[in-house]
């Protein structure tokens, strides 16, 4: 088929390149991505980057001080702690551990959520009542105390923090895409997606998905702040990743009996965990906005 | 010749008299109704508000399924059974073209969802048909890349002219399709869908309170009050001498308006 070229330069960009085209726009929330960018290089290089291994404890090398410090070295950049361990390593490798576990839980969290929540909006009547009044009263206690309490039941441990963290996560996940779907579904073009033929599955995933990437981020934004708080929290209280192994949270516990003579060891890990949830929540700010101003202009 | 669509009393009660706790009590009632319409031909549906027009065109297209009565096209039951014969011959129009677009997606993913459904066409030769159709209805190929937000009233009218005309369907049912546009886009897309029913000899079912408009598309009227059809004719008849009160009461007022603007 021929066309004419009404202009000489065509360019139609896809979604995925209107919401970074929008994205760029918001300065600070750029900033928040190269942050974020950096935490997940980190994460993902950190064998290579890390200059020690995180549990190697050298005796001789005790309480040394940040680099900055009159009385630190280069050979321990950010110092080292109560067990001569290199401080930078134990951050890179807690960063791994807290962040890295966070998203992986965040992911599972939506993709349990999203899906449920997709059926609960689709069916009518008394399941999908049951599922969203149950659930809501979940939401009412924080992710936190439902974690502690999963915990209390199974014990203690990183690997049942993760699950208590994932099943405390899921609830909101499946009230928010219940009641998106429940309020599209009324809309006409979900009527003439059926109209076309289209079976409930269809109807979510084509239909109805691709618009709920607002909301979407907006949830896994929030959900992952929480669930880096919450595994640092846990780890703080002794309730999730226990001591040897290198979690901010549990770092923050170690470094408090010293926290008087060597607080680079308490301070260190707090801000790691500080510019995390920054970037996490100017990235999620930025692209929220750039989902809905993509629609808007 | 047979009768492309032909309705044979059509009928759909909804007695809820059994009040929930929010709900307030329902009672709605249409037909029996029984109408036919050949291939080519315009037929027109009139009436006022809550009169059942609307819910007459879901019962069509297949939203709703009637308490009793049945559709036949082209001689043949249109039932649950054979809903993608339904899909592929009767295609809908809505009132508001602006909501019945997804907001998410382009064009291109718009038009292209009934071809995926319905045919079995190759995702390069789906493509060459969107692009055809978009130039059927006055857009240009490049409009498939758009989205939603991206197009004027009139041209969201046009594709949702498009959507409905993509499966080459023999039957488009539409609901209101003028209500939201302004006068000149409304008689271009008037004048683009009555080329098209003439190129494509398609039947069309139309719906609207613009007896204007009805009277320059129609071959055919019902005239609808209260979910019962009280009178049905050709257009030219029916506008020289309605027979019932609520009839004559329209046509007056119309041509009242139309005197009104000529002096």
């Amino acid at each position: 088929m021929s066309r004419f070229n009404l202009y000489q330069e065509e360019f139609h960009p896809s979604p995925l390149q209107h919401t970074w085209l929008e994205f760029r726009e918001n300065h600070i929330a750029v900033v928040g991505l190269l942050c974020f960018l950096f935490f997940v290089i980190v994460i993902v290089l950190c064998p290579i980057l890390a200059p020690y291994n995180p549990l190697t404890q050298n005796i001789d090398a005790i309480l040394i001080p940040p680099a900055w410090d009159d009385n630190g070295g280069i050979m321990n950049l950010f110092g080292t702690d109560a067990l001569g361990r290199d401080l930078l390593s134990r951050v890179m490798y807690g960063c791994r551990m807290t962040f890295g576990i966070s998203i992986l839980l965040v992911l599972v969290a939506m993709i349990i959520g999203v899906t449920l929540g997709a059926i609960a909006g689709m069916s009518k009547g008394v399941r999908s009542s049951v599922v969203n009044h149950t659930l809501d009263s979940v939401m009412a206690i924080p992710t936190l105390l439902i974690a502690i309490i999963i915990i209390a039941i199974v014990g203690t441990g990183l690997v049942n923090s993760m699950w208590a963290i994932v099943l405390a996560l899921t609830p909101q996940f499946i009230h928010h895409t219940r009641d998106f779907v429940k309020q599209e579904r009324k809309k006409e073009y979900v009527m003439a997606a059926k109209l076309d033929g289209a079976t409930p599955l269809q109807i979510v995933t084509r239909s109805i998905l691709p618009n709920m990437g607002e909301i979407l981020v907006v949830q896994g934004t929030l959900a992952l702040s929480i669930a880096i708080l919450d595994i640092s929290a846990l780890g703080f209280l002794n309730l999730g990743a226990q001591p040897p192994s290198p979690e901010l949270g549990t770092m923050l516990s170690e470094g408090i009996e010293v926290a008087y003579i060597a607080p680079w060891s308490i301070a260190l890990p707090g801000f790691a965990i500080f510019l995390m949830m920054i970037s996490i929540n100017l990235v999620g700010d930025g692209l929220r906005s750039a989902l809905r101003n993509r629609l808007l202009h | 010749m047979t009768d492309l669509l032909s309705v044979e009393n059509l009928a759909f009660y909804n007695r809820n008299r059994k009040q929930g706790w929010f709900k307030a009590p329902t009672d709605f009632e249409l037909g029996p109704v029984s109408f036919t319409l050949k291939a080519g031909e315009t037929l027109a549906i009139v009436g006022g508000n809550s009169s059942g027009k609307s819910f007459l065109a879901k019962l069509l297209v297949g939203l709703e399924s009637p308490q009793s009565g049945q559709i036949l096209l082209n001689g043949e039951p249109l039932t649950k059974a054979n809903q993608r014969q339904r899909c592929l011959n009767v295609r809908m129009i809505f009132q508001n073209s602006n909501e019945s677009l997804n907001p998410g997606i382009t064009l291109g993913s718009i038009l292209d969802e009934p071809l995926r459904l319905n045919t079995d066409l190759s995702p390069a030769q789906r493509l060459v048909k969107i692009e055809q159709t978009l130039v059927q209805v006055g857009l240009m190929p490049e409009h498939q890349f758009f989205y939603r937000h991206m197009l004027s009233d009139g041209q969201r009218q046009r594709v949702a002219l498009a959507r409905a005309l993509i499966l080459n369907p023999q039957v488009l049912v539409a609901d209101e399709p003028f209500a939201a546009l302004d006068p000149s886009v409304r008689s271009q897309i008037v004048n683009l869908l009555m080329k098209i029913q003439r190129e494509l000899g398609l039947g069309f079912i139309f719906i609207s309170h613009n007896l204007g408009i009805v009277r320059h598309v129609s071959d055919k009227i019902i005239v609808m009050r209260r979910g019962q059809i009280i009178e049905t004719g050709k257009t030219e008849v029916i506008f020289t001498w309605p027979k019932e009160e609520y009839t004559q009461k329209l046509v007056h007022s119309h041509q009242a308006l139309i005197n009104r603007q000529n002096t």
